[in-house]
């Protein structure tokens, strides 16, 4: 496999796990007042994802960074041509990130409902945004031959990206219901399960469809095999929920994500940004690429660097692995409620 | 304003913003983790409120600035395209280093700091403080390369010509390497040390006076306890901020004599030095025709000889001044931009302007070095009022104190806005080193993104300044309320200078296994 091709799937993987892992803490976020029925709730509901969901994050800076460090005319390409809806996401992920921390600030509970609220909000902005911005990259952005946008701030913003965006979301919310049905105790615990049962099929289809259509415009053989995974995952998380495994549920949903996301970037490939316009503005690893010395370079420091985080990142986790329960809350905290 | 002066405003509001999150994120994070080590070696109570209480603070200033990176990292595409493009074989490959060696570092290991109270061993739980301390510091270090080979860009050799022409890397070493990174680098930490020791001196002079006029002071028990923290935090502070100061005067040192040979044009700006001068004189307070760049309208009152000796260790070299560098400048790079429209925009065929506005360059350096020596004044002050256990109650002296707190944030502000608006015109500057025929440049006019309009960055610097604008109401509030209200004993009854809202457990890690005061301890 040449340097390019690699760097292609690395930048698929580093997405591929934002969304697996920020999709939980997205989904769990956005859940909040479906689930969470008492401040108690919503409480263990946040600190369910509480130590996680900045290391998460710094997934999508990560595969940000790994876009433009291989592929600057991806990133230079992507970007501006979607600016107002990047700029939206970032404001969804800056509220979100200080609303984490500031909710506990005071003991008001109207202030806790509001940034609790802030952070529903912004992860929905943020999972709808980002998926717009896959969308629009694996199925078309309206850019000339110097891939610069042809039309007004919301010109990128076609149907790939609305699939995208209902596809990211739809998958983030039964993510993080099963997230919750395995991670927590209680009530919490069972309405997510009853959630994730009635809706992942649902919640499947804008996925399923999106990688659908990537596979028929590019495919192969093979994506369609991949395609027919993410399928047939969905059947399989559906009737693990029905039996309340909801660890083997999680990770045939997981399975869903990866095998979908993997029928996206391989029949995509080697187009990073294909040009609604004209296919011969398409934009290709070949154009977008660095050079070889810096793929090289960049390929050492990634095989040295990224299993030791996906060590620690695991051994967090494990940390962080028992059930959580919500508690009668006791005096100190009490006024949090 | 056209799209490049709005974009301009953007760049610099949201990362003079980010920095001022950050020097508080290095510099308290190296202060909490010394301090979680010395609760760790001697078991004292002091040193585990003074973990918490800093470490609190340190928490809540951390978000933000991962709030306000998120924004930078994605910047320099959405803004900047051109600048992406061009610089894209060496920029992109430091950003993405710095996100996985560090920023996975930082965040994870912060994670496990927070909610790990408790829950894993004492030394593993202190070992994740010193890694996601050492992320930051790491971080630091690859944003600062990639800045300073804007500065001055090594490793690199020009690939293809006229308008493709681009800069292929030839050298990661020499990238990381960069004596201009190294410099700015350790400036960068130092000064971060300032601001942490600055904020340990202010805010624990305000509780000890407090404490002494409450008559609470000293005392018994807890109550003693709290005063050795506050004093604690005084002569850690005051020390730290002192010899920062030095390190800070000696690294800038450093970095001046690189910039007298790669940025010469920075360095007469940064003097207001029309003429050439040998020996050259250190201009002490200046001033102009009101709203003029030209520089011979400047007077100013001058120390003779003190600026050879900064560019190059002796009282007589020859400075060069900015009248003669425009000219030469002009002559090698163009007296006009290239006449074309579709790189250069409204400024193509337009006269180049070599002279970055002598005004910001000047006033922010001396903004700089000045706030970090009323820093350190206030540092001596403190350290000398509190010497053997004694405890200030002079009201300007501790006002005084709390108000220097701002002085190394203003200070490392004007230090980057120095750094960044005195290699204007370019964005990436030629390195002077190698022969001109082979160096490598770019101008800020041909950075922007072309296909961006006004309208779009017009709304995306109103609403990023109004949100930030928000942030910092709230965050300023909710640190100055948590200030206020001190530290809180085991039981989470009040100790005589708080209130009794406290739900911070100070001194009960191991109560602390449930997850709820963990929680009300970070998120
Ligand atoms: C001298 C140090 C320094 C400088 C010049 C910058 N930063 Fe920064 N940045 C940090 C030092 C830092 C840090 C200390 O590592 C932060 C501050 C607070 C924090 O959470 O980490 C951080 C946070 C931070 C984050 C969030 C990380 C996370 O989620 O954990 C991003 C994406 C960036 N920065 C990106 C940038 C970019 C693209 C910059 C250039 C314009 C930049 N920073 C300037
Ligand atoms: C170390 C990482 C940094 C990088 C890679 C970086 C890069 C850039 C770039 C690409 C621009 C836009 C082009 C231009 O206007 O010249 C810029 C401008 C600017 N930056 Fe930085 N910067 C960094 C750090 C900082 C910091 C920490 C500050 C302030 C606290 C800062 C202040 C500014 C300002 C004020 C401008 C606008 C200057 C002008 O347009 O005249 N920079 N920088
Ligand atoms: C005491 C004497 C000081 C000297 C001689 C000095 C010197 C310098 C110089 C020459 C630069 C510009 C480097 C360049 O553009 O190439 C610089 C930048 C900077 N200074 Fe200072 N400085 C001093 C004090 C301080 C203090 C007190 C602070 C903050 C607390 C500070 C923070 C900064 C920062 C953040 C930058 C920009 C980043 C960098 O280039 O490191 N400096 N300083």
């Amino acid at each position: 496999m040449d340097l390019q091709t690699l760097w292609f799937a690395a930048v698929a993987v580093l997405w591929t796990g934002f969304l697996l892992l920020e999709g939980f803490d997205f989904g769990v976020a956005a859940l909040l007042p479906v689930l969470g029925r008492t401040p108690a709730d919503r409480h263990l509901m946040l600190r369910s994802i509480g130590p996680l969901w900045d290391g998460n994050e710094v997934w999508l800076i990560t595969a940000a960074g790994a876009v433009f460090a291989a592929f600057p005319g991806w990133y230079a390409t992507w970007l501006p041509a979607l600016y107002l809806p990047f700029v939206i996401v970032l404001l969804g992920l800056i509220v979100r990130a200080v609303a984490f921390e500031w909710r506990h600030s005071s003991h008001d509970p109207r202030w806790d409902a509001t940034w609790t609220h802030v952070i529903t909000g912004g992860s929905l902005v943020a999972a709808l945004g980002v998926g717009a911005a896959l969308g629009a990259t694996t199925l078309g952005l309206p850019i000339d031959g110097d891939g610069h946008r042809v039309g007004a701030a919301f010109a990128g913003v076609g149907w790939p990206a609305v699939l995208g965006a209902l596809a990211i979301l739809a998958f983030a919310l039964v993510h993080g219901a099963l997230f919750l049905a395995l991670k927590t105790d209680g009530d919490v615990r069972l309405r997510a399960r009853a959630f994730a049962l009635r809706w992942s099929p649902v919640a499947a289809l804008p996925l399923l469809v999106w990688a659908g259509l990537v596979h028929l415009r590019y495919g192969t053989p093979v994506t369609a095999v991949l395609w027919l995974i993410a399928a047939s995952a969905v059947v399989l998380a559906w009737t693990r929920i029905r039996l309340d495994r909801e660890g083997s549920a999680f990770a045939a949903w997981a399975l869903m994500l990866v095998a979908s996301a993997a029928t996206i970037f391989g029949a995509a490939y080697p187009v990073v940004v294909p040009s609604t316009i004209d296919p011969a503005f398409d934009v290709t690893i070949g154009d977008a690429s660095v050079s070889a010395y810096t793929l090289t370079v960049m390929t050492w420091v990634a095989a040295v660097g990224l299993p030791v985080v996906l060590a620690y990142q695991a051994w967090t986790y494990w940390v962080f692995r028992k059930r959580l329960t919500a508690e009668p809350q006791h005096e100190t905290i009490g006024a949090e409620a | 304003m056209d799209v490049l002066d709005v974009a301009r405003w953007q760049f610099g509001v949201t990362t003079v913003y980010h920095f001022l999150m950050v020097p508080l994120t290095i510099g308290l994070g190296l202060l909490v983790a010394v301090m979680h080590t010395m609760w760790v070696r001697t078991d004292k109570p002091e040193w585990l409120r003074m973990t918490r209480f800093w470490g609190r603070i340190y928490l809540i200033n951390f978000v933000l600035g991962v709030a306000t990176g998120l924004v930078q990292e994605f910047q320099f595409g959405l803004a900047w395209s051109e600048y992406s493009r061009f610089v894209g074989d060496v920029f992109g490959s430091l950003l993405a280093m710095e996100a996985l060696l560090a920023f996975f570092l930082e965040s994870t290991f912060l994670g496990l700091w927070i909610f790990g109270w408790g829950r894993i061993p004492k030394r593993v739980h202190l070992a994740a403080l010193w890694a996601a301390v050492l992320g930051s510091v790491v971080s630091a270090y690859f944003i600062i390369a990639a800045n300073s080979w804007m500065q001055h860009p090594v490793g690199v050799t020009m690939d293809g010509s006229g308008a493709s022409a681009k800069p292929r890397l030839t050298s990661i070493g020499a990238v990381l390497t960069n004596n201009t990174a190294l410099a700015a680098f350790s400036h960068a930490v130092v000064a971060a040390l300032m601001a942490a020791g600055a904020l340990l001196v202010g805010i624990g002079l305000w509780h000890l006076r407090r404490r002494k006029l409450a008559n609470g002071w000293e005392g018994a028990g807890d109550s003693a306890v709290d005063h050795r923290v506050w004093r604690r935090s005084v002569r850690l502070g005051g020390w730290v901020s002192l010899a920062a100061f030095l390190l800070v005067a000696l690294t800038g040192d450093w970095q001046g004599k690189l910039m007298y040979q790669q940025q010469p044009l920075k360095m007469s700006s940064a003097e207001a030095l029309c003429e050439t001068e040998a020996p050259a004189s250190f201009s002490v307070f200046a001033w102009n025709k009101l709203g003029s760049n030209e520089c011979d309208d400047v007077h100013s009152i001058t120390v003779p000889g003190l600026l050879s000796f900064l560019a190059h260790s002796d009282f007589s070299t020859a400075v060069p001044g900015v009248n003669e560098l425009q000219e030469r400048y002009s002559e090698v790079y163009g007296a006009t931009y290239p006449d074309d429209p579709a790189r250069f925009g409204d400024k193509a065929g337009e006269p180049v302007d070599y002279q970055p506005v002598l005004a910001v360059t000047y006033w922010s350096f001396r903004l700089m070095v000045g706030m970090g020596a009323v820093l350190a004044a206030v540092a001596a002050y403190a350290l000398w009022a509190t010497r053997r256990g004694r405890v200030p109650t002079s009201r300007i002296g501790v006002y005084g104190a709390l108000l220097a707190v701002g002085a190394p944030f203003l200070a490392n502000a004007t230090g980057w806005i120095f750094t960044e608006m005195g290699r204007q015109p370019f964005v990436v500057v030629p390195n002077p080193d190698v022969p001109v025929a082979q160096q490598i440049w770019f101008f800020t006019a041909q950075a922007v993104s072309p296909g961006v309009t006004a309208a779009e960055v017009w709304t995306s610097l109103i609403t990023l300044t109004v949100v930030y604008g928000a942030l910092a109401v709230v965050e300023l509030g909710l640190i100055s309320r948590f200030v206020r209200r001190g530290i809180t004993t085991g039981d989470g009854a009040p100790t005589p200078t708080g209130t009794p809202d406290g739900p911070d457990r100070a001194d009960s890690p191991d109560g602390a296994t449930d997850g709820d005061d963990v929680l009300s301890f970070a998120y």
